[in-house]
């Protein structure tokens, strides 16, 4: 077997030295009824690196990729081009092949990164602190609700419908065991963003109010009115982004007065990679930095003075305060943060803001020409780089009568909330720097063919 | 005359004189490097952009006003800024990493390879679904490999790392008591457990209580017995325990945890010590998380991503996560989700994470897996029990063992610092290792023994590495037995002497700001 070092007689040599006659007296513990005799009946045996890489690939020609395709597939997850020097980074062994920093001496790399993409992502969304990474936007917007019901000590958080539904799924998964109250209502294929609905929701018992910024539907809503009502009412404003391109354009959540950002960081340097390993963001205000979360690093002096990175407040960690501990979470998602931490390196104030001013004029240009094709109206009045369509069919089989034609038109809203009620027309069409002008036209010429 | 009382100090030169502080702060190949704040500018970019197609912003007058703060570096800046950085870095890659708990094993790089396939690493998840068939059917036959290897009913393979794995698990174990009109209220986990199992069972609502060890590091079975009861929904247990010893006991354990009306969960943190030997399932275990960044190698990426699919009994499968793969009679692939769960899993406890969890880790867990086959895995936990015994029984005499009299370990060999003399624990130990070219073991866990190191070889290492490992440790222990001084400066060829974390504790500076720096400077 390629990757075990020992060989047979290093095997009874080490027996020998240990005092044993065979493995097996090593595996005296498990009861022999638990034992197995050999090999797992019924399952393959060792392959070949070319035999694998093989079996592999042809599981891999069976997709259709975005790359392949006019695609314009985001809520979520969005295609951008990622720089190469980016994946050539994340795979030197020092970076992939290491571990959680516990030992700083020797982690000094992973630290000072950590330390770096904490500062990206409190400048990006105008916190003042930002932790290491989470798993994914939508377990960090989970957790942020939690942090607001121990700052607060409430238990009713109110949801904007334009949260991502998986995230809302998620949120309702976890408030279903732990008795946290959810006001939640379901979108409406207008321009409008349901400020008002949250607006007249918060009251004295509420926690926080989650709002996603650009919303589901692509919509974008004024967050300050939201943020001073909450304030006001003792409760929390949590914003949550989902495309963090869009911060390189827009005012960031925490310029309007949101205690908390969460989101999820997949479009800075983590491909689509049919939905992870992603990286959740997660920034808050300074005050309320002990209640977070996760893992921070933060800056010290070694014995000789000299700077140098530390993982610090622990004291909030599981594997310190076990059942008091603010979050059970361990692993984060490290080499992501790595991978956003590098591309937002090399895109700089400049490149962020000239990425985000392309992303939007792009869209904007291909909102207009889609809204011209007969059947398709644009709901959206505001958008960065996503929008929805009202199409005069139900979306989801136009979306896979186009996939059929070689088009990833967008997410049919179908898909995402079954319930139909007035969604089922609606289109969610994503257009980045990777949208061509033909794709745009292909996309155009197809809507035509399947909406007549 | 009286004789010389003071002698003469010679003066400490070699034939090339000692060598002073260096112009850059630099050490040769160890190289100091700045923060990117310090370095970039926000009107430097490694990334060219088209310009945009002129049209006017729909941005809702939402425009940004203010300076976001972002240095921006070209890209040789970039690859050479990180490139130093990494080399601060310890990893597998370099060097025998035995921290116990935590498997750091080889990464194969044909795993890196068919991860980057773009027919893996570039599609949506939200796909139509006859579009991305190949990557339902890599879930579907990592289930497949998981469930065999197990021996369970169901997998759930959406949770992100082992402890969304272990939510996972408590979330069935309460929707199945709920369903049976018996919600209870108390999970039962032993003190030697990680962090995150009393942890996750608090996330979810349930009052945790310890469970008492036996002096030889497993669970006492009959104090179990007398805390089961109707209150107690599930006992969380860690089999190979976190000291390195297998439960001789678990079926009755969990036996006696089913007469009680609870389930049994098992932290699958250290599956490697038995893969391809043991089936959980033959155990009587319920819920299971199996940590792909561990036993199936996935990369640990300086802490992630990890990847935490849960095994699942029959009486737990029904309430699993969704979305979940699903193979159908005409060959088809398909991912339940929200739209058709009603019918095809109706009692699911919902979706845990967006999407369908860390497909990125399956491509390469089943790489792995396919590489090893049923004949490999077996060799793997093999050879990993093996070396763990090879170093504990090398350096037994020199370090306390505290359960070595008692048998052999499993995939990780615990020690103590007991004997250490006045002002020495085991820090010194790990610092000092970290000298000798090694990341330390893992230090005061578990917290049932007293300054413990926990020291996990794994099989990727060769008997050479071992004996290498075995003599740098012994001669650490060795000093610090003997009250070596030196030891409590390590490390000394570090690119960073010991931090102060008090100090990082008590004023916590986590993220750069100009102003402070300018302060510090001044």
């Amino acid at each position: 077997m390629r990757y075990l070092p020992l060989t047979p007689d290093d095997r009874s040599a080490m027996l020998g030295s240990i005092g044993v006659k065979s493995i097996d007296d090593l595996f005296v513990d498990v009861p022999a009824a638990a034992q197995l005799a050999g090999p797992i009946a019924g399952l393959p045996m060792h392959a070949s690196e070319l035999a694998v890489e093989r079996h592999m690939a042809a599981l891999a020609r069976k997709n259709l990729t975005a790359g392949e395709a006019p695609f314009f597939l985001g809520c979520g997850a969005y295609k951008h081009h990622v720089p190469a020097s980016v994946d050539h980074i994340i795979q030197r062994g020092e970076f992939l092949t290491a571990y959680t920093p516990y030992q700083p001496e020797i982690a000094q790399g992973t630290l000072q990164m950590l330390f770096e993409f904490q500062t990206q992502v409190a400048r990006l969304t105008g916190c003042d602190v930002a932790n290491a990474s989470m798993y994914d936007g939508s377990t960090a917007c989970w957790e942020a609700i939690v942090m607001a019901r121990r700052i607060t000590k409430r238990g009713k958080a109110i949801l904007s419908d334009g949260l991502h539904p998986h995230y809302v799924s998620v949120a309702r998964t976890m408030a279903k065991f732990t008795g946290d109250v959810l006001d939640l209502s379901l979108p409406t294929l207008v321009p409008e963003t349901d400020a008002e609905r949250l607006l007249g929701a918060i009251d004295g018992e509420t926690s926080c109010v989650v709002v996603q910024y650009p919303d589901i539907l692509g919509r974008i809503g004024d967050l300050s009115e939201i943020a001073a009502r909450a304030h006001e009412k003792g409760a929390l404003l949590i914003a949550v982004v989902t495309e963090p391109v869009a911060l390189g354009a827009l005012k960031s959540p925490g310029e309007m007065g949101a205690d908390i950002v969460v989101g999820e960081g997949q479009s800075i340097g983590v491909g689509l990679q049919f939905g992870g390993p992603y990286v959740g963001l997660f920034a808050c205000q300074e005050k309320f930095v002990r209640q977070m979360p996760g893992r921070l690093c933060g800056e010290t002096v070694d014995a000789e003075g000299k700077r140098g990175f530390v993982l610090t407040l622990s004291t909030r960690e599981q594997h310190i305060r076990r059942e008091k501990a603010t979050s059970n979470i361990c692993t984060n998602s490290g080499l992501c943060a790595l991978a956003f931490s590098i591309h937002m390196t090399l895109l700089g104030e400049r490149g962020l803001r000239d990425l985000a001013a392309l992303n939007h004029g792009l869209a904007v240009d291909a909102a207009e020409r889609l809204a011209a094709v007969p059947g398709v109206e644009l709901v959206n009045d505001s958008f960065f780089n996503e929008f929805t369509l009202r199409l005069s069919k139900e979306a989801r089989p136009v979306v896979r009568d186009l996939a059929d034609k070689g088009i990833l038109a967008g997410v049919s809203l179908g898909r995402l909330y079954p319930d139909g009620e007035g969604r089922e027309n609606g289109l969610v069409v994503a257009v980045t720097e990777t949208s061509t002008h033909e794709d745009v036209d292909a996309l155009c010429a197809g809507l035509k063919e399947v909406l007549a | 005359m009286s004789i010389n009382q003071s002698g003469w100090k010679p003066e400490m030169t070699t034939e090339h004189g000692t060598a002073g502080a260096t112009f850059t702060g630099n050490r040769a190949l160890m190289l100091e490097e700045p923060l990117i704040f310090e370095i970039g500018s926000t009107e430097t970019t490694g990334v060219e952009c088209a310009a945009p197609p002129k049209a006017a912003d729909r941005l809702g007058g939402l425009a940004r006003s203010r300076p976001i703060g972002l240095p921006g570096l070209s890209e040789p800046e970039t690859v050479r800024h990180y490139t130093r950085l990494s080399r601060q870095n310890y990893a597998i890659d370099l060097g025998l990493f035995p921290l116990g708990s935590c498997t750091m094993k080889h990464n194969p790089r044909l795993n890196e390879k068919v991860a980057r396939m773009p027919g893996f690493a570039d599609i949506h998840p939200l796909q139509p679904q006859e579009t991305v068939q190949g990557a339902i059917e890599v879930i579907n036959q990592l289930s497949w490999w998981l469930i065999e290897l197990t021996g369970m009913y169901g997998v759930a393979m959406s949770p992100k790392a082992g402890a969304h794995g272990e939510l996972c698990g408590l979330l069935c174990i309460r929707s199945a008591l709920e369903a049976r009109g018996d919600p209870r209220s108390v999970v039962l986990v032993p003190e030697s457990a990680h962090g995150t199992n009393p942890a996750t069972a608090a996330f979810c609502g349930y009052k945790v209580e310890d469970i008492p060890a036996t002096a030889e590091g497993r669970v006492d079975l009959d104090a179990l017995k007398r805390r089961l009861g109707p209150d107690v929904a599930a006992v969380m247990i860690t089999n190979p325990n976190t000291c390195g010893l297998f439960e001789r006991d678990m079926k009755a354990i969990s036996d006696a945890v089913h007469a009680a009306g609870a389930f049994v969960y098992c932290d699958g943190a250290n599956f490697n010590a038995i893969v391809g030997r043991v089936r959980p399932g033959d155990l009587g275990i319920d819920a299971m998380h199996i940590n792909l960044h561990k036993t199936f190698s996935t990369p640990h990426g300086g802490g992630g991503p990890g990847s935490g699919p849960v095994v699942l009994s029959e009486a737990l499968s029904p309430y699993g996560p969704i979305p979940y793969s699903a193979r159908y009679a005409d060959g088809h692939f398909r991912m339940v989700e929200e739209e058709t769960a009603g019918e095809e899993h109706p009692d699911t406890f919902g979706r845990m994470t967006a999407f369908h969890g860390q497909m990125g880790m399956f491509t390469r867990a089943l790489t792995y897996i396919l590489s090893h086959g049923a004949d490999g895995l077996r060799q793997v936990a093999e050879d990993a029990v093996l070396n763990a015994n090879y170093v504990l029984r090398a350096l037994e005499d020199v370090l306390d063992a505290p359960f070595g009299p008692s048998g052999p370990c499993m995939h990780e060999a615990l020690f103590s610092d007991e004997g250490f003399p006045e002002g020495f624990s085991t820090l010194d130990v790990a610092k000092g290792l970290i000298d000798e070219g090694y990341h330390p073991m893992t230090m005061y866990f578990p917290l049932v023994v007293h300054g413990a190191m926990l020291v996990e070889p794994t099989e990727t290492e060769s008997k050479a590495a071992l004996d290498q490992f075995i003599g740098a440790l012994r001669s650490v222990a060795e000093r610090a037995k003997a009250g070596d001084a030196a030891l409590k400066g390590a490390p000394y060829f570090a690119p960073r002497r010991r931090l102060d974390e008090t100090l990082a504790a008590r004023k916590p500076v986590l993220v750069w700001r100009e102003d402070e720096a300018a302060e510090a400077a001044e």
